[in-house]
Formats: C-alpha cells, structure tokens, sequence
C-alpha cells in the first residue's frame, strides 16, 4: 500500500476521515440533481411516448427524428448546449436547473421508448377485447392496458434511476458542486487524488446498489396477472 | 453557410480522435463481454469471482469516475498512462461490464434441451459451449451489442475532459474562439449522429447476414 500512498498509513485513514464529511455533502447534492433530472425524465418520457404516436404524421416524425438525435448526443454536449446556448436567449439558469433538463430531456427520449416498449407489448386482441365491451380508450387504457404495462417497464425504469444517479458526475463540468467536483477539488488541492477518488466511487457504488436492491424489491411486489412477462 | 462549413472542418479534425477511441474500446468492450460473461455462465472456480467483483464495480460507479481514477490515480502507483489508454481502458473496461451481462445471459438462454443433447453425445462442458451454446448465444447478442457500441460513442465524449481533441474538445476550443454555441454544438449533435447511424448501419448489415429477425432480446433497456 505504501508504495501506491504517499501517506503514512496512520494519515491516511485520517485524511479518508477528513474527506467523508466533505463528500457526503457533495452526495446530497447528487442525489439532489439526479432525482430532479429523473423525474423529469419520467414527465418528459410520456409526453414524448404521446407526440411520437401522435394522430398528425408529420408531428409524429419530427418527433421520432428529435427523440433520435437526443438518444445519440452525448449528454456531456447537451449539457454544454443548454448551459452556453440558454442565456443567449436571455435564460440564465443556474447549473443545477441545466442538470436537470440535460438529464431530463436525454432521459425522457429513452424513457419514452420503454413506456412505448410497455403499452405495444399489450397484444391487439385486447384492444378488441375491450372495444367490444365497450370501453372507452380511457378505460381501456386504465383498467386494461396500463396495469399490465407496468410490470414491464418498471425494471427498466429501474435501470435508468441508476444510470442517471451515474451520469450526476458529467455536471462538475458545469460547474456544479457535487461530489465528484470536490473530490476533484480536494485532489487538486492536495495532489492526493487516490483517497478522495476512491471514497467518492466507494459511496457511488454504495449508492447504486442501494438502487438496485430498492428496484427488486419493488419488482417482487408488482402484481403479475396478464400476460406474461417473457 | 460559409460559417457552417468552417466550423465543420474544423470539428472534423475531432472526429478521428473520436473514431479511434470508439473503434478500440469498443474493442475492448467486447473482448471483455465476452471472457467476463463466459466465465460467469461456466462458473469457472475463483476466476467467475472477480468476474463479478469487476462488474459489480464497473456497472456501479460513474465512467467519469473512472476515467478519472485511472487517469490521475494510476501514475501515483507509479503507472504512467497516456490519455488515449486511460480513456479506452476505462471506456472498454465500463462497457465491457455491461456487455458482460448480455453475454452470460444469452448463454444461460440457451435451451436445455441443446445442453442435454450435447451431453448425451458425450461432449464436453467446454465443448459444448464453443459447439453449441456460444454460437447461438453470440447471434442474440447482436442486437444489444449494437446499443453498447452507440454508447461507446456517446461515451468517448468524455476523453475530451483529459485532453484529448476529439469532437467534443474541438466544439469547445471552437465556441472558445467564435463565442458561437448554437451553431457549433448543433453541428457537434449531428456528427455524433451520423456516427451513431454508421454503428446502426453496421449493426443492421450483421444481423442481415446472420439473418437475425430484429426481434432479438433487445437490450435497448438501459445498456
């Protein structure tokens, strides 16, 4: 170990300690960033679902052609896009409020297809099932289709809770004072970059799988009646 | 127009930067895929372990943490590393975690019946899988791999971070010089577009000629 820190071991521990507090501020605000960032997504995901399927051909190609173009651009060049781009049209937004939209609209573009993915894996004879008693859309899609939709699209949804909360870091490059920018900052400071680094991935991997275990649990608690799930 | 066509050339000279990571992480994310997620399914003693420690670590931390680890940590150990290394190994490595997870479940889809088959002709566990199970499996995994690579893409962005001029850092040495956001990274947004679409073609052009329906396991959910 010595021959990788710096440190005597004693101050290594001691700066391991120094350096917590420190980052587990900078989680807060992680944390803080991507659940705003995915719950937009979520809002943005089904308005997106709705304009792709929409009635008017050309409304639904544009919006396919957008959806597209927000899957395959890095999110690091949508996040600089928003924050350089904004306040030539007079829109100064802090950097946690262009976290959130960068997150929330390349979130949204996929999320979009997973709840498309959910509603077009309910089978065509059920729409007829429930046009020949009569339901009305709404009530096809309340009692009929959404119930079944759910089971399937919540392990993916699941999925991208995860990466967005992995993608928080990308918003130290617009200057936003989460965790991974002040272990940055403490390395900078301290040319002591393996401690810092090392918690900060520890608490994200943390994080992650503290995710992951709440997505199964709520899986295992879905109701599983309709069609199967592969 | 005029502007438009400045700036593109020079984001072009970024594109080999980008091209080049993308070819050999994606490289070596499928190298990794591969071992990773063969091991894992054949539950081969110690080595399936640190398999899944590394996937563990991997798909549960942030790439940038990562690059940034191998980047800055590495060289304390006394471990120089270019940037082009550091961003393809932890590009390949990242990937390759994910990728990993789609080989070893393609391999355990494989039906049980074809596995008893094999058993009853008496071949071996590791024949079966080269014989049997891996070709199969492999075909599956097209689809998903496919999405790996246009997230390799997307992920080479990041490189730029450690100084290398790729798309992503001519876009910002640009918008440095003209002040001119909109135009610069809308033309950025459509390069790594039509990259994407030459991955998608490419992915199309493998499938057809295994003649995969495109129906395969998709691994559009979050890769």
């Amino acid at each position: 170990m010595n021959a990788i820190l710096s440190l005597e071991p004693g101050l290594t521990w001691a700066f391991f300690l120094a350096v917590l507090p420190v980052l587990l501020k900078g989680l807060a605000v992680t944390i803080a960033a991507a659940l705003s960032g995915y719950v937009l997504a979520l809002v943005l995901g089904i308005v997106f679902a709705l304009l792709r399927s929409a009635r008017f051909r050309p409304l639904a190609l544009a919006t396919m052609l957008v959806l597209e173009l927000l899957r395959d651009t890095p999110l690091l060049i949508l996040l600089f896009f928003l924050y350089y781009v904004l306040p030539g049209y007079g829109l100064v937004l802090p950097a946690f409020a262009i976290g959130t939209l960068a997150i929330g609209f390349q979130y949204g573009a996929y999320l979009a297809e997973v709840y498309r993915g959910g509603i077009e894996a309910i089978p065509g004879s059920q729409w007829e099932a429930a046009a020949a008693l009569n339901m009305t859309r709404l009530q096809t899609y309340r009692d009929v289709v959404i119930p079944q939709a759910v089971p399937r699209v919540v392990p993916a949804m699941g999925n991208y809770l995860a990466s967005v909360l992995k993608e928080t870091p990308l918003l130290s490059t617009i200057s936003l004072f989460e965790m991974f920018s002040l272990a940055m900052l403490i390395g900078d400071r301290t040319y002591e970059y393996i401690v810092p680094l090392t918690t900060a991935g520890g608490l994200m991997l943390l994080l992650t799988s503290a995710v992951g275990l709440l997505v199964s649990r709520i899986e295992t608690h879905l109701p599983r009646q309709g069609i199967p799930l592969r | 127009m005029e502007k438009i066509l400045d700036y593109s050339r020079y984001l072009l000279i970024g594109a080999e930067a980008t091209v080049v990571v993308t070819i050999f992480a994606l490289a070596l994310a499928i190298l990794l895929s591969f071992a990773a997620g063969i091991a894992r399914a054949m539950r081969v003693p110690v080595l399936a372990r640190v398999c899944a420690v590394y996937v563990a670590i991997f798909r549960g931390t942030s790439l940038l943490l990562q690059l940034f680890w191998i980047f800055y940590c590495l060289p304390l150990a006394g471990i120089e590393i270019s940037p082009y290394l550091a961003g393809i190994l932890s590009i390949g490595l990242n990937s390759g975690a994910y990728g990993s997870e789609i080989v070893r479940g393609a391999l355990n889809s494989v039906s049980k019946g074809q596995i008893e088959a094999a058993r009853a002709l008496s071949l071996g566990r590791w024949q079966t899988l080269f014989l049997v199970a891996l070709p199969q499996a492999a075909r599956e995994t097209i689809p998903a791999f496919g999405n790996i690579a246009i997230h390799v893409l997307k992920d080479t962005a990041l490189v730029s971070l450690i100084s290398i001029a790729d798309i992503s850092f001519q876009a910002q040495q640009l918008r440095g010089m003209t002040y001119d956001s909109q135009t610069i990274y809308l033309i950025c947004m459509a390069m790594y577009f039509a990259l994407a679409m030459v991955l998608t073609a490419g992915r199309m052009g493998i499938e057809r000629k295994l003649d995969i329906s495109g129906t395969g396991r998709s691994g559009k959910a979050s890769a």
